[in-house]
């Protein structure tokens, strides 16, 4: 499903982020993606979403080579993928209900569908009562789980979560992480980027450890290592 | 596209537009000096046109022939010349027309004096045809071509009057046009401006939208909407203010100056309108379309 050869990133300032990472992932897996800051996992995500260009190397997804992607397929491309980020973005001059309905207008679902699906995210994330809510309203949490549901109204086959629990208290933290791991069981590929070593090590996830650039280890029902 | 995203669109774009008032504001108003200044030019020059036009229909070069020209040898000159290119009209006034509308003038209330001539005709190698051309300024080439007819005896001809009608119209035509251009420049710039502001208050929505899935045109629209709805409005307001103001204006100088009467002829507005409105909407539209499309080109690369 996600396949990355001989991947290497450097910026224009000459910062080298990645360093010929080879990766797999298949469909369906929950993957955690640990490492110090600057070791290269942020732009993984970032070369995912098609956000930065590779140096080197080629990147699939779904069969799909992004290297070769043209930039008017983009956007059909990202709606196949949900994510969520450690400071939630969400639009603060919009209520709960707005927030993920605007994933689906973006896309033009008809407004009958979006009636439909957005209560039932909604539910799913625990907050079909706070639907008339707006973002200051809500605790860290909360909006990480309406950032959660607007990441998974379109039904996407992948969802990326850079530090999803970055801002969130271990209760918090944890209902986040029973959430992704509930959407998880319902096919949805999950790679989570974290430094929450006592999350990685609980869940018991394939681990996938990064350094300086490079792929240190990778280990299935593992636990976090530095 | 689907229905539901064009109203979506719409209606982002219409938001935009409060959500910044002021410059918003700042826009519409400067468009609407831009597109009232060009109504009132257009309004002038249109009427300046419709005068020299009017002017012009009268201006006509006279030619006199030599004694002893044939009627046939003057009606074959007279095919020759309405042939030409920069000819409208040609009306031939033979000799007894000419005495009879001299005698007229000349001796309107002492018609017994007339009488003396009785069976003579003084203008009897009068007979002349008067000619009106297609464009005042054509007339250089016309009297050029008349000089080289043998019997053409003599050549009336008004200059001064038809270079002066046509060099005032091209210098009006010009000075408009700069200043027009000028304030069309100032106004998709500030328009650009009000846009990138806009995309500017709006960035992470948009970056949102763009990790979402959102088309490059989904996201463009909603400022494409904003531009084009500050250009109508600008350009509404204008033409509905001079629409107004028109005739009570050429109402106030033709009483004020009534000495006017005889030389100015104005349009009516309904005229001046029919294309007026037109021009003024579609200029309004296309500058609000084309300063919101350079900005959003410009800062919205996906």
């Amino acid at each position: 499903m996600i396949v990355f050869e001989n991947v290497s990133k450097t910026y224009e300032t000459g910062t080298p982020a990645l360093n010929g990472i080879n990766l797999r992932i298949e469909k369906g897996e929950f993957v955690f993606i640990v490492g110090n800051s600057g070791s290269g996992k942020s732009t993984l995500i970032k070369l995912l979403l098609k956000e930065l260009e590779p140096s080197s190397g080629r990147i699939y997804v779904n069969n799909k080579q992004l290297n070769r992607m043209r930039r008017r397929q983009i956007p059909k491309y990202r709606r196949g993928l949900g994510v969520v980020f450690q400071d939630f973005r969400l639009l603060k001059d919009r209520n709960v209900y707005e927030n993920i309905a605007f994933a689906q207008r973006v896309i033009g679902t008809p407004a009958r569908i979006i009636r439909r699906q957005v209560p039932a995210m909604l539910s799913l994330v625990g907050l079909a009562e706070k639907y008339k809510s707006y973002p200051k309203q809500l605790s860290g949490g909360e909006q990480q789980r309406v950032a959660l549901a607007r990441a998974l109204v379109n039904n996407p086959a992948i969802l990326l979560a850079d530090e999803p629990t970055g801002n969130l208290d271990p209760k918090n933290s944890w209902e986040i992480m029973r959430l992704l791991e509930e959407i998880n069981k319902r096919g949805t590929t999950v790679l989570v980027v974290t430094h929450n070593q006592e999350i990685v090590d609980a869940m018991k996830k394939r681990v996938i450890t990064m350094h300086k650039g490079l792929i240190t280890s990778d280990e299935k029902k593992s636990g976090y290592r530095q | 596209m689907r229905f539901n995203t064009i109203i979506y669109c719409l209606k982002q774009g219409i938001k935009n537009i409060f959500r910044n008032k002021l410059f918003s504001l700042a826009s519409i108003s400067t468009m609407a000096a831009c597109i009232f200044l060009f109504g009132l030019f257009y309004s002038i020059v249109m009427n300046i046109q419709y005068m020299i036009d009017e002017a012009q229909d009268a201006i006509c070069v006279t030619v006199f022939f030599e004694p002893g020209t044939s009627e046939t040898r003057i009606s074959v000159i007279g095919e020759q010349i309405a042939l030409r290119p920069e000819v409208a009209s040609v009306e031939y006034t033979s000799a007894d027309e000419a005495w009879e509308s001299f005698k007229e003038v000349y001796f309107e209330g002492n018609e017994e004096y007339a009488r003396a001539f009785m069976g003579d005709n003084p203008l009897a190698n009068h007979s002349s045809y008067a000619i009106y051309m297609k464009d005042a300024s054509l007339q250089e080439n016309l009297v050029e071509y008349l000089e080289t007819i043998p019997d053409i005896r003599k050549i009336n001809k008004s200059d001064l009057t038809a270079n002066s009608f046509a060099d005032f119209g091209i210098l009006v035509g010009y000075v408009s046009g700069a200043i027009i251009l000028i304030l069309l420049a100032v106004a998709v710039f500030l328009i650009s401006n009000t846009v990138s502001v806009g995309i500017t208050v709006r960035r992470e929505e948009i970056s949102i939208m763009k990790l979402i899935g959102a088309t490059d045109f989904f996201v463009k629209a909603p400022f494409l909407v904003e531009g084009i709805l500050i250009g109508l409005l600008g350009a509404a307001i204008p033409l509905a203010v001079i629409y107004y103001l028109y005739g009570n204006v050429v109402g106030y100088i033709l009483d004020k100056f009534s000495i006017l009467n005889s030389i100015m002829v104005f349009l009516p507005v309904e005229q001046v309108f029919h294309s007026l409105l037109p021009v003024g909407l579609v200029l309004g539209v296309g500058i609000g379309f084309l300063g919101s499309s350079a900005t959003t080109r410009k800062h919205l690369r996906v």
